[in-house]
């Protein structure tokens, strides 16, 4: 253990490098500005300067979602903390590891209102796994330990450091390691052996079994072990929105994903079942539908990280905490012993079925009568050519859908977007942070005209700091989703969806603005040579401005609060169920 | 709907009340009283919170509550093997009429008197819920002036403490 003499600001900065981090996204201002200065002289540090502080929070989610690592955003008190909250809340809800660094106003100050003052801390408190007010210099280096501990490990989750200017001036012995004090924090990670067993008798003595995997198993980087669990047992798998790329999309045994707009066949199957084997995931209301009659003759074999996420929704017969890679290694273990035993499951009936509906409802789509452009289309043709070992990040909307649709996804971590919060604006910062995180790899921004002007100043960043990613433009001049469910429930009464993007901006001229290459591509004839040549630059960051036709539809659909039964394959149609043997 | 007493130890660190709080009303659980003060430990605080859920959702609120970084340990107390105790102060109208009514009230239920006014008396009482409730309702017709209760506090009978084993953890992490 060394100790050293040197200033708070100093220890931050000597902390973050000691934690291992490289790269931290942000904007300086004046409660954070000391530590800016040391921050300057850092060798091991990468500061990327963004346009505006949400981008930095998005930034750290892609980066975090890409490394698994820790990724780092840092604001300045008042506004530079508050416009890192919508971040912070999307990190939250998709369990993704970031620690979020601001400045605060001098501790005499606090709590009297002064100039750029903000309860961060408070304002955070529901949205983060934690978080800390830092006033003494003495508890910045272990904080910062502490931070990136919570934030890493059992449930992953952003948590925020908030400290005092006066702090990071003040003069502080530092030494390293330190000791943490967390004694009311013991994630649970080993599963127990008796509720691991009674699972896998479930599961040998089940005749219609579904696989339920969530997020967790991708945070947990059990993709290996899901896959021989799979494998071992035969069991029918559905990967939710989180979890897509967790076993490759083009395995005999994957049927799709379920939800709202998952396919026939995961829905079907999860309706059906008679044993859900939930991993790491949390039966959100978007996979269950009206959750009464959610999956109505599955016992529920519920394994999670989070205690709580374990019969919060759906009753969980056989509860099981730990780590989603843990508790696989486990099942199978325990399966092949039930296999062993001479007890097997007989799924081939189930199989029967499934088949039957994966053949009969395959995704699809239509292209437009009028010969415009079809976004589905668009989006299928950038996964087959830019092809499965690049990554995929989303906004929110009908385009997201469809980039989980349409683009096959043949291993873990390769689709980002934002789906327990929705935040429109994901795309772009977060393509920023994957590709700052891998940046020989191919990072392609699917976006819609909605969400892309929402954060697209951070196509500055990107010029300027050399971060050539490929931005996809959805461009159907609307908000698109909102529309889908105008033309379904509100009588097609178009009300404020319409965002004449097609005309304001031009999303070409933005692109150059900004240092960019923008291209535009209105004919399906076009679209392969449009991608091809976007693929074709690597100096500079490149937005498509895909002008597709306004009125394509997500199909399927569960409408909102209604039962996953009432799935629809297209408007007023709803598949047979029955059909198919 | 049923009444659960939890005793909820936290490391007494600032704004742990506003995270548990914030907690119950951002997950839509009701607090009907809530007690907080130090221990025998001083990085110890305690909670006593009394909440009025279903059983199904009383597990979410403890599963929720251990989230929080700063909780050491919950424990819901069984009302028949633990002492539950409420306080509760109360300014009674009373002249020298009904004066000795009230006074024999107040030794009826083995409260006492903690100050005096020509026309009122103030009169600290403590005890469980019911008897409370019942001494108020005897009290009523005199004029009750003013009232304030404490949050109940609660501990559970017999030898054994709650608190031995979160503060060997405290210790260890120390």
């Amino acid at each position: 253990m060394t100790t050293e003499q040197m200033t708070g600001a100093q220890a931050l900065v000597r902390a973050l490098e000691n934690v291992g981090v490289d790269t931290v996204f942000g904007i300086p201002g004046g409660a954070i500005l000391p530590a800016y200065d040391p921050l300057y002289d850092s060798s091991k540090l990468r500061h990327i300067l963004v346009r505006h502080e949400q981008g930095a929070g998005h930034a750290a989610q892609g980066y975090a979602m890409v490394t698994g690592k820790v990724g780092v955003c840092m604001a300045t008190s008042g506004p530079g903390a508050t416009n890192l909250v919508t971040a912070i809340s999307d990190a939250y809800m998709d369990s993704v590891p970031i620690v979020a660094i601001t400045g605060q106003v001098a501790t005499p100050l606090i709590g009297t209102d002064g100039f750029q003052e903000a309860d961060i801390s408070g304002i955070t408190m529901p949205i983060t796994k934690h978080n800390f007010l830092v006033t003494k210099a003495d508890d910045i280096a272990r904080t910062i330990a502490e931070a990136f501990h919570i934030a890493s490990t059992g449930r992953p989750g952003p948590v925020l450091v908030d400290i005092a200017k006066d702090a990071l001036q003040a003069t502080v012995e530092f030494s390293w390691p330190v000791t943490m004090h967390l004694p009311g924090y013991r994630p649970v990670t080993r599963p127990h052996s008796k509720q691991v067993r009674e699972a896998a008798r479930l599961i040998v003595q089940a005749k219609r079994p579904v696989l339920y995997v969530g997020g967790g198993v991708l945070k947990a980087k059990a993709s290996a072990e899901l896959k021989v669990l799979a494998e071992l047992t035969g069991a029918p798998v559905v990967t939710t929105l989180m979890a897509k790329g967790a076993l490759p999309d083009s395995h005999p045994l994957h049927m799709g994903m379920p939800g709202m707009h998952g396919s026939v066949g995961a829905v079907g199957a999860l309706q059906r079942a008679d044993l859900l084997v939930a991993l790491g995931a949390r039966f959100d209301d978007r996979v269950t539908g009206q959750l009464s009659s959610f999956a109505p003759d599955a016992k529920v074999v519920h394994a999670d990280i989070d205690p709580a996420e374990i019969s919060k929704n759906r009753h969980a017969d056989v509860p099981i905490v730990g780590d989603a890679r843990e508790v696989l290694a486990d099942l199978i273990v325990a399966v092949q012993a039930e296999h062993d035993a001479g007890r097997r499951g007989d799924y081939e009936e189930w199989w029967r079925q499934l088949r039957a509906w994966r053949k009969t409802y395959p995704l699809g789509y239509d292209h437009p009568a009028d010969g415009s452009l079809s976004p589905q289309y668009v989006i299928e043709r950038i996964g087959q050519l830019a092809g499965p070992e690049a990554y995929y990040v989303a906004g929110v909307g009908q385009h997201q859908m469809w980039a989980a649709q349409f683009i096959k996804y043949e291993r873990p971590g390769a689709f980002l977007n934002s789906g327990g919060a929705g935040t429109m604006g994901y795309a772009v910062p977060a393509a920023m942070g994957a590709k700052v995180a891998a940046p020989d790899a191919q990072v392609w921004a699917i976006d819609g005209d909605g969400c892309f002007q929402m954060t697209n100043q951070e196509l500055a960043t990107c010029a300027i700091e050399g971060i050539p990613i490929k931005v996809a433009v959805i461009n159907n001049g609307n908000l698109g989703m909102v529309r889908q469910w105008q033309t379904l429930f509100y009588n097609e009464r178009y009300s404020n969806t319409n965002l004449h993007s097609r005309r304001v901006p031009d999303f070409v001229k933005l692109a150059e603005a900004y240092g960019c290459v923008g291209l535009r591509c209105d004919r399906t004839e076009d679209v392969d040579a449009t991608i091809a040549k976007a693929m074709e630059i690597n100096d500079a960051p490149v937005v498509i401005d895909f002008v597709v036709h306004h009125d394509a539809m997500v199909w399927p659909m569960v409408a909102a609060g209604t039962s996953n039964d009432d799935i629809k394959i297209a408007r007023d149609m709803a598949p047979d169920w029955e059909n198919g043997d | 709907m049923s009444q659960h007493t939890l005793s909820v130890l936290v490391e007494n660190t600032p704004g742990i009340l506003a995270r548990v709080a914030s907690l119950f009303s951002r997950r839509g659980f009701n607090i009907e009283s809530l007690a907080v003060g130090t221990t025998e430990h001083p990085e110890i605080s305690r909670m006593t919170i009394v909440v009025n859920v279903e059983e199904l959702p009383l597990e979410q609120v403890t599963k929720q509550l251990n989230k929080l970084i700063n909780v050491l340990k919950i424990v819901e107390l069984d009302p028949s093997s633990s002492v539950q105790r409420e306080l509760v102060l109360v300014k009674v109208r009373a002249d020298a009429e009904t004066r000795s009514q009230v006074l024999e009230t107040v030794q009826l239920f083995r409260a006492k008197v903690v100050d005096v006014a020509p026309d009122a008396v103030t009169i600290e009482a403590t005890g469980n819920r019911d008897k409370l409730d019942a001494f108020i309702r005897v009290l009523e017709p005199f004029g009750i002036k003013e009232l304030v209760q404490s949050g109940m506090v609660a501990i559970g009978r017999g030898a054994r403490s709650i608190t031995d084993r979160s503060l060997r953890a405290l210790e260890r992490s120390a």
